[in-house]
């Protein structure tokens, strides 16, 4: 099956070219949706597949590349499409096309009846086309053809209900704000790559890692190298300071912030990160960076969190709060760890959005969660699995979250300090709180929605199914990386399976161990109490005394109405960025610059011909005796010449 | 009694001057295609005069030439000048400038 891999690129390519050239003529959700989400389901039959031939091979040998053709070959540029399926490689395509598959298919219940089922699907192939190349590729530029491809898709479908208002504009133009800031990254992730090359002089992953081990690099450059890579994994995965895309990106479908904004696309950045371990393990200035970029984001996020009353604005915030714990986990050298948070936070966070979908579709469009409220004996089915996911991301044992955010804490604390541990504590907090209170302000308390407009009802099976999958994921997803301190040497199956990949990065980065399982143990046991703690404290508030939220804002005003604003981030910038760029390309680059410089340049050059052929031009009187006088004279002129010059 | 070739040779010249001045002062065009038609008849004269006091045969070959050439462009010609009478209902070439810009 390895060396089928290639189907799982161009299964969703041709479930593109299917929808998009013949959907518009079938009309047929059925077919649409069969062929869309089918394509899809193969990959992942086929992803499996590659999985358990490589888990039959020797440890050694598990690194296979499956080239298809040569891209670009010049002047020993040597690009080719390959597909490097190795252990890091494998669990990326797994969540892409595994919780993928489960997203098509609620979208066929979810998008039922909307004008573009097809065009919907074409974009969701689409993206997991571009998805798949992006994690599979051998080399940066493959890689950068899925990181750009992933792009346009996100901006696609950001921008799906185009006729829709969305907050003060719309839904394009919040597309439109996606795009350029994920430019902004890539600007940096393309003179990475730039740097990569001239430094190393190929850009295929293996040569590139090996190079880098075996060459003499100074570290400044390898700490450029990395700073560049890491700003464009910020602009993908939303961290400071190229965060404000993601909350607007919630205008889109919620299967699409489903799929693209919380589970798949954002971890582009994280998975390209630790693909590039050895660069940046070389690189202790740019891994503190990582580091501590990743753990603001996180704590700054879940403030936002939790004052935000829309509930897919809630989710956002909690998906850049929870990127920013696997770039922690990046700076603190535990690749491994930020991977495995990858995949449980695919389950969780897919399931928290598509929960979020479901009640939104029963409530008539309605997000604000203050017209929520005891929908719990309504929705069964989506209320449970809400809760199992909100239970998962608190960080409760035994669910999937509890596993991967604790070794994330445990690592942060073991190789970077107890400051960023305790930063790290006070946001999974603040997490457990605000997704609670999400829970409790949806699905307990007060029915607070007009029972004569809304009448709240289950969702079909199409959607319901998926969230029980997802569920079942999120639950016992974690199981398969138990910490060493529970399961013994080499327990951990998850981090036992990506070791190889790591294992030259964290050599370098050599980690004196010197901690006792007996501090691990205390931690986890601190930071468990700590969030079940907050899970009680929300009840308190939003269940039993819902005054005391009202009375804490109205006392904190100041605070309340920063974090209920994002920091004004969005006005930081509209200030200091957008404004000067508008301005500055209105006053000088358009009404000088273009208008007067370039404009006149080009009509200054049309008026001197004119000018010139206008005077010429008379010579031309149409009279044709004119021309043949002319001729006369100059044959009489000749013949003088002539006759004068024998004499 | 030999006519010597200074008055062939004046003759044609005067003949060509003719042709010279019709062409450039005379308005309209069936005029002027006459004044080409001398022009080209005292270069004949001038080719048969030389043929015949050097000799040589080829000149006399040269006005069969010409002669065919300039019946050629006069069925050219005149049809020209008919589709032009034709459009504009005048040959006055002072009036047929519609080429120009």
């Amino acid at each position: 099956m390895i060396e089928l891999i290639y189907l799982t690129v161009l299964l969703p390519l041709l479930g593109v070219l299917f929808n998009g050239l013949l959907g518009p003529k079938i009309k047929n959700e059925k077919v649409i949706g069969i062929v869309g989400s089918g394509t899809i389901g193969l990959s992942f039959v086929i992803a499996v597949g590659a999985l358990f031939e490589t888990l039959a091979l020797p440890v050694n040998q598990r690194v296979n590349i499956v080239t298809l053709f040569q891209w670009i070959d010049v002047a020993g540029l040597d690009i080719s499409f390959s597909y490097q399926v190795d252990q890091l490689s494998l669990v990326m395509s797994l969540v892409v096309t595994g919780v993928g598959f489960i997203i098509h298919v609620y979208s066929i219940g979810y998008m039922h009846g909307d004008k573009a089922f097809w065009r919907f699907f074409t974009y969701l192939n689409l993206f997991i086309f571009a998805m798949m190349n992006l994690v599979l590729a051998d080399n940066f530029l493959l890689l950068f053809l899925g990181w750009e491809g992933v792009g346009l898709c996100s901006y696609l479908l950001i921008g799906f209900w185009y006729d829709r208002k969305f907050e003060k504009s719309t839904t394009a133009s919040a597309g439109l704000k996606a795009f350029v800031v994920n430019r902004i990254g890539d600007f940096g992730f393309l003179l990475g790559m730039f740097l990569i090359y001239s430094t190393f002089g190929t850009l295929v992953f293996t040569d590139v890692f090996s190079r880098a081990l075996s060459f003499h690099v100074p570290e400044h450059i390898f700490t450029l190298i990395a700073i560049f890579l890491f700003i464009g994994a910020t602009g993908k995965s939303a961290q400071i300071p190229l965060l404000v895309w993601l909350p607007d990106a919630m205008a889109g479908p919620t299967p699409v912030s489903a799929l693209i904004h919380a589970a798949t696309m954002v971890t582009a950045g994280v998975y390209m990160v630790a693909r590039c371990s050895i660069i940046f393990a070389s690189a202790p200035t740019a891994m503190m960076v990582v580091a501590v970029v990743g753990v603001f984001t996180a704590f700054f996020a879940a403030t936002i969190g939790l004052v935000q009353n829309d509930i897919k604005k809630v989710l956002a915030y909690s998906t850049i709060s929870q990127l920013g714990y696997m770039f922690l986990a990046l700076g603190a050298g535990a690749f491994s760890a930020g991977i495995f948070h990858v995949m449980t936070h695919a389950f969780f966070k897919a399931l928290l959005f598509l929960g979020a979908g479901s009640v939104i579709h029963s409530m008539h469009e309605q997000q604000d969660i203050r017209h929520y409220g005891g929908l719990k004996k309504y929705m069964p089915i989506t209320y449970g699995t809400f809760l199992v996911a909100a239970v998962a991301i608190s960080g409760i044992p035994p669910l999937s979250g509890f596993f991967s955010k604790d070794e994330i804490l445990w690592y942060s604390y073991a190789n970077l300090g107890i400051v960023f541990w305790l930063i790290g504590v006070i946001t999974a907090i603040l997490t457990a709180f605000y997704m609670f209170r999400l829970y409790f302000m949806t699905f307990e308390g007060k029915e607070k929605f007009d029972h004569n407009k809304q009448h709240p009802h289950e969702s079909p099976k199409m959607m319901t199914v998926p969230l029980i999958v997802l569920g079942i994921l999120s639950a016992i997803g974690g199981f398969i990386g138990i910490p060493e301190i529970f399961s013994g040497e080499h327990g951990n199956l998850f981090h036992s399976w990506l070791a190889p990949v790591f294992k030259s990065a964290e050599i370098k980065l050599m980690h004196i161990g010197g901690h006792t399982h007996f501090e691990e143990l205390l931690l986890m046991i601190i930071s468990v109490i700590a969030a079940a703690s907050a899970i009680y404290y929300a009840r308190y508030i939003y269940l039993k005394k819902p005054s005391v939220a009202d009375k804490t804002a109205a006392k904190f005003k100041g605070i309340y109405n920063l974090l209920l604003n994002k920091y004004y981030l969005d006005e930081t910038y509209e200030a200091s960025v957008v404004n000067p760029i508008v301005k500055g390309s209105e006053s000088i680059l358009w009404k000088i610059a273009d208008n007067k410089m370039i404009d006149g340049t080009i009509n200054g050059v049309a008026k001197l011909i004119d000018n010139i052929s206008g005077t010429i031009k008379k010579i031309q009187n149409g009279i044709a005796q004119s021309y043949a006088l002319v001729m006369v004279l100059g044959i009489l002129i000749a013949l003088l010449w002539i006759i004068l010059s024998y004499s | 009694m030999q006519i010597p070739i200074e008055y062939y040779l004046i003759l044609s010249a005067f003949m060509f001057t003719v042709g010279i001045v019709g062409v450039l002062t005379r308005r309209n065009a069936i005029v002027v295609f006459m004044s080409i038609e001398l022009m080209l008849n005292s270069a004949n004269l001038t080719f048969i005069t030389f043929s015949s006091f050097l000799g040589d045969a080829a000149g006399q070959l040269f006005v069969f030439f010409v002669m065919a050439v300039a019946a050629a462009e006069a069925a050219v010609g005149l049809a020209i000048i008919i589709a032009i009478f034709r459009n504009k209902l005048t040959v006055n070439i002072d009036e047929i400038n519609i080429l120009k810009w």
